[in-house]
């Protein structure tokens, strides 16, 4: 099988798009990276390049080393960005606060996000770094890449700003750290024409959303990740560039209750896989487990010798729903109680499997604690088949929820910020789907229901002289 | 067409909206998967982890993709970034995958070239001497710490990031290398409260956080913010309308109301908070977002503040360890950290990790009753002796 994209891929060749020659690209020896020292004192910094995890500073030198090497004209931006960057950092750590200004509201023409702008606060000390913008560069689904693409960024980048970059930033774009207002044109631009490649989210609207690895090399996705994630950002291009929205939204898509790109946690909309049918089982498998012939939890836990594997304690009786049994020797579930926690197929990979028929359980509201503490998505949507191009997901999931957010949130209420204040039957109305238990942890211990008038048989409107004709006073 | 080297390239600030593109969204993924990932998508039958770092995924079709994950920095040069290139042309066919906590990944279809590139990767140390490429960060131990900017990029942090995490790796480097805990632990770390990473559900959280209120630039106050919306902006109202001595508008903040989140400032840069000896590290664990055995939880806060004590960091990362030390003992096998702490009770939690109790641990924030403990289920520790003692209740 094969995706499509929506439209055609530009072919990259590095050899075709490359701004600097092997030469400059290899302009300095290790001889002379050993003894170079950067031109303000870092002494503070030099103590991060000892220690066996990658040094950001060893690489930061060499990014500055490379840039001194580099010939005039072959560099927009000022050639000591790196080496002031530091300068101020060292400078950071001696005064215990940060030297960027607050503010600075820069970006392409047309776009509500996509650049930071970032100021020093001390200009004078550092001029490369007066100015020391970010772009966020939208990552392709996964963050997947070939050479080709990598390297001409790199020119790209190396060129008109400092080259120094995120790979990636926290939402998941990578991340172009520091260059001059007048380069943002060019570089978008550069991207743009070049590249086919456009900015991400930043501000109030959508978010780059992301996804994890999913079916193009992990066994338990339930949903093509990638393919959900790349739709879904291109549909709502305009909710990602033009902010609309009362703050930010974020999607992001995991294969299965694993949930490794932490859409629970992390994301307004939360799209986990799932599966309804029942657990795949190889018995021989299983046997093989038990056996001791296979390492189980795919070996995650060779590091040290915790005995030999034992079913009934390691999966049958860690299942939370308690719906495994062994009978002669083959492994049972009762898979109407099993609420797909992952647990016993991830201990054993080769003989349990996600379901066939497969689709995602949709959450709603995750939030960090800022401002009224935080919050991780409410299970909304059980389950909801899921194919290409996702109209249903579109029309009937996304596209109310943000009419309703965008109607009532208040400036810089998150979408679970407006579930709490006007409530879940609001968000229920909102999409038109009944009330499920599955919606709450225990059903509510306060009898405090706000009725609504005709919820109550014979209405609100009672007069009390009614009711003194029945009890005097 | 090659990149554009002329200084303002392919734009014409006369006419800004001349071929401007937009919305074209990020390129497909499908030409970035290696030959083996496409043959194979959607085919996947298992893997095994073979050695800290080292993937093997093996497929319906008999397929197997070799993969091997190393630790990076999220900041890197584009040196390093022609580095990984250099080494994915050379045994990868070109392609290369970035991880959501910042590990690289190398593919290839055969044991062989695996142990190829296994040599390289190892092989490759910075000039002083720390890997480039250390390969871990798979099954039953510490990965890649994913963090927000600090003092690189950001304008509110009350820490710097990258800093904090090269120091804490070093001294868990071990854990990423081994794979010897209970299950998986994850950290993360945010410079401010506005936690970029959204670090609230991590098995260790590290929180920069401010603890001086904000002081008042009257100067530019009325000229530089909307004052109601900063009004606006104090979830706790701390935060009312003044004039200064020379007339001017401003804000005065009630100092003891404030419990020092910093939206104030975010709204407003008259309202600075950071300060030397004010700014320090909240340490925050227990929490989890997979939905493995027990639900998906908050990250709690175990130490209300260490210092800031750059550049390494060394309370931090001794607190650090400690925590998984004790895990490591205590914990059974596939028990997350807080799922351990629960089971034990977290008096108990305190006690093994040897960390004190303090009062800025209970919490006193809205609906903070939820956390009470209510019922006459307690273990006993020294700190439940402590109580009896000051009561008088025991001698
Ligand atoms: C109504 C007033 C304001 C609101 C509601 C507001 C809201 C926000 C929000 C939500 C962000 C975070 C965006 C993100 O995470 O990407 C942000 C960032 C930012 N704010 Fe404001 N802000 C306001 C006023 C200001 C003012 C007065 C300045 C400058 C003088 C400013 C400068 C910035 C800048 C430059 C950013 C980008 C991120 C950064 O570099 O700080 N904002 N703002
Ligand atoms: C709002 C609806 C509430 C209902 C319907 C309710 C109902 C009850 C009932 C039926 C009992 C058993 C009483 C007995 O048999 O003597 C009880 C006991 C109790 N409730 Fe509630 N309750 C409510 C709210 C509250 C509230 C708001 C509080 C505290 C603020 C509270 C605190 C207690 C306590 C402490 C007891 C134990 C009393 C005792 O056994 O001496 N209840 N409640
Ligand atoms: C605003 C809240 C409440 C008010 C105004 C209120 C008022 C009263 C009054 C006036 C009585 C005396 C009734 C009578 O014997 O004539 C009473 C009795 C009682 N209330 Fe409440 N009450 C309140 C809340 C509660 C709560 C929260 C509980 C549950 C713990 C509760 C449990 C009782 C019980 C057990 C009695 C005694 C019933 C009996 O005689 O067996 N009340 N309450
Ligand atoms: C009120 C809450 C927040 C505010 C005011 C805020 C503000 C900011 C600011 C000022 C920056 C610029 C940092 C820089 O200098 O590059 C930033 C970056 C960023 N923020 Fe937020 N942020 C908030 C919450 C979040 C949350 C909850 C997330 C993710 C779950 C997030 C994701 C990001 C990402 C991915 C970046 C890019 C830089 C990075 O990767 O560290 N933000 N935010
Ligand atoms: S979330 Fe599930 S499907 Fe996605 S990579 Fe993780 S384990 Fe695999
Ligand atoms: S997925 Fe979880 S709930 Fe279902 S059978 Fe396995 S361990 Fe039990
Ligand atoms: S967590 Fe705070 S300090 Fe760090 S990048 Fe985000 S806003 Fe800035
Ligand atoms: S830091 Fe937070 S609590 Fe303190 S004054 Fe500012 S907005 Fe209010």
């Amino acid at each position: 099988m094969a995706f499509e994209p929506r439209e055609d891929q530009k072919e990259l060749k590095y050899d075709e798009l490359r701004i600097y020659s092997d030469e400059e690209l290899n302009n300095y020896t290790e001889e002379e990276l050993k003894n170079f020292k950067v031109k303000h004192d870092i002494s503070m910094l030099e103590d991060l390049e000892s220690g066996p995890w990658p040094s950001f500073i060893a690489d930061a030198k060499r990014g500055a080393l490379h840039r001194r090497k580099l010939a005039d004209d072959r560099m927009l931006i000022e050639r000591d960005v790196i080496e002031d960057m530091l300068g101020q950092l060292q400078i950071s750590f001696k005064d215990g606060e940060t030297h960027w200004k607050h503010g600075g509201i820069v970006g392409v023409f047309g776009y509500g996000g996509g650049v930071i702008g970032r100021y020093s606060d001390l200009p004078d000390k550092f001029p490369s770094i007066a100015h020391f913008h970010t772009m966020r560069v939208n990552q392709p689904a996964s963050k997947f890449y070939h050479t080709d693409y990598l390297r001409s960024l790199c020119d790209l980048w190396e060129y008109r700003g400092s080259g120094m970059m995120n790979m990636h930033g926290s939402t998941g774009d990578i991340i172009f750290l520091g260059t001059f207002t007048e380069q943002l044109e060019p570089i978008f631009y550069d991207l743009t024409h070049i590249l086919q490649q456009d900015l991400g989210g930043s501000g109030s609207n959508l978010r780059t959303p992301s996804c994890c690895i999913g079916r193009a090399r992990c066994e338990w996705s339930c949903i093509d990740t990638q393919d959900m994630c790349y739709e879904l950002t291109h549909y709502y291009q305009d909710e990602l560039h033009r902010p609309a929205f009362p703050y930010k939204f974020k999607f992001k898509f995991d294969g299965c209750p694993n949930c490794c790109v932490a859409s629970i946690a992390r994301a307004d909309m939360s799209y986990i896989g799932t599966w309804r049918d029942e657990i795949r089982i190889d018995q021989e498998a299983v046997k093989a487990y038990m056996g001791g012939e296979i390492a189980p939890n795919g070996g995650a836990h060779k590091g040290r010798d915790w005995g030999p594997f034992d079913i009934q304690k390691e999966v049958i009786d860690l299942c939370p729903t308690k719906c495994m049994w062994l009978e002669d020797g083959k492994l049972m579930i009762d898979n109407k109680e099993c609420t797909r926690c992952m647990h016993c197929i991830n201990v054993m990979p080769r003989a349990l499997r996600p379901g066939e028929d497969t689709g995602v359980s949709i959450l709603f509201g995750a939030k960090a604690p800022i401002l009224e503490g935080a919050q991780m998505s409410l299970l909304t949507i059980p389950f909801m088949k899921c194919e290409p191009p996702y109209d249903n997901i579109k029309e009937n999931v996304i596209e109310p929820l943000w009419d309703w957010w965008m109607e009532e949130g208040k400036n810089r209420e998150r979408l679970g910020e407006l579930i709490q204040r006007q409530g879940v039957s609001k968000l229920l109305e909102v999409l038109n789907i009944p009330p499920m238990p599955q919606m709450v942890k225990e059903p509510r211990s306060n009898p405090y229901i706000f009725w609504k008038e005709e919820d109550v048989p014979g209405g609100w409107k009672r007069k009390i002289e009614d009711y003194r004709a029945r009890h005097a006073r | 067409m090659g990149l554009s080297t002329e200084r303002l390239g392919l734009y014409n600030p006369e006419k800004p909206m001349e071929n401007r593109i937009t919305d074209l969204g990020p390129r497909h993924f499908w030409q970035y998967f290696p030959p083996i990932i496409q043959n194979n998508y959607g085919k996947w039958k298992y893997h095994e982890i073979l050695e800290p770092g080292v993937l093997v995924h093996v497929s319906e079709t008999g397929d197997k993709v070799f993969t091997i994950r190393v630790g990076g920095c999220r900041f890197m040069t584009v040196e390093h970034v022609r580095e990984i290139c250099e080494i994915a042309d050379k045994h990868c066919d070109g392609y290369v995958r970035f991880t959501t906590r910042n590990n690289i990944e190398f593919m290839v279809d055969s044991q062989d070239k695996m142990e190829a590139l296994k040599k390289d990767l190892q092989s490759r140390k910075h000039v002083s001497g720390s890997y480039k490429f250390p390969l871990g960060g798979t099954g039953a131990g510490v990965t890649n710490i994913v963090h927000t900017q600090g003092y690189i990029h950001c304008h509110t942090p009350a820490t710097d990031a990258s800093s904090m995490v090269k120091s804490v790796m070093d001294e868990l480097f071990d854990y990423f290398q081994g794979m010897t805990l209970p299950a998986q632990l994850r950290v993360s770390m945010a410079c401010c409260l506005n936690m970029c990473g959204a670090v609230h559900c991590s098995d260790i959280a590290l929180l920069g956080y401010h603890r001086k209120p904000p002081i008042v630039d009257n100067e530019v106050m009325e000229s530089v913010c909307e004052i109601p919306l900063v009004i606006a902006a104090c979830p706790t109202a701390a935060i009312s309308p003044t004039k200064t001595e020379s007339g001017k508008k401003s804000v005065k903040i009630k100092e003891e109301r404030c419990m020092f989140c910093g939206n104030c400032y975010t709204m407003c840069m008259a309202l600075p908070l950071s300060d030397k000896e004010g700014d320090c590290v909240t340490v925050m664990a227990g929490g989890k977002v997979s939905n493995r055995i027990s639900p998906p939880k908050f990250s709690k806060v175990i130490i209300p503040a260490l210092p800031n004590n750059f550049p390494r960091f060394p309370e931090v990362c001794e607190s650090v360890r400690r925590i998984i030390e004790a895990y490591a003992e205590g914990a059974n096998k596939y028990e997350r950290l807080g799922d351990w702490a629960e089971r034990i009770g977290w008096e108990k939690f305190f006690e093994k990790c040897g960390l004190p109790f303090t009062e800025h641990l209970i919490d006193d924030y809205r609906l903070a009753y939820d956390t009470y403990r209510t019922t006459s289920q307690f273990k006993y520790t020294e700190a439940a002796w402590n109580v009896s003692k000051a009561v008088g209740g025991v001698e």
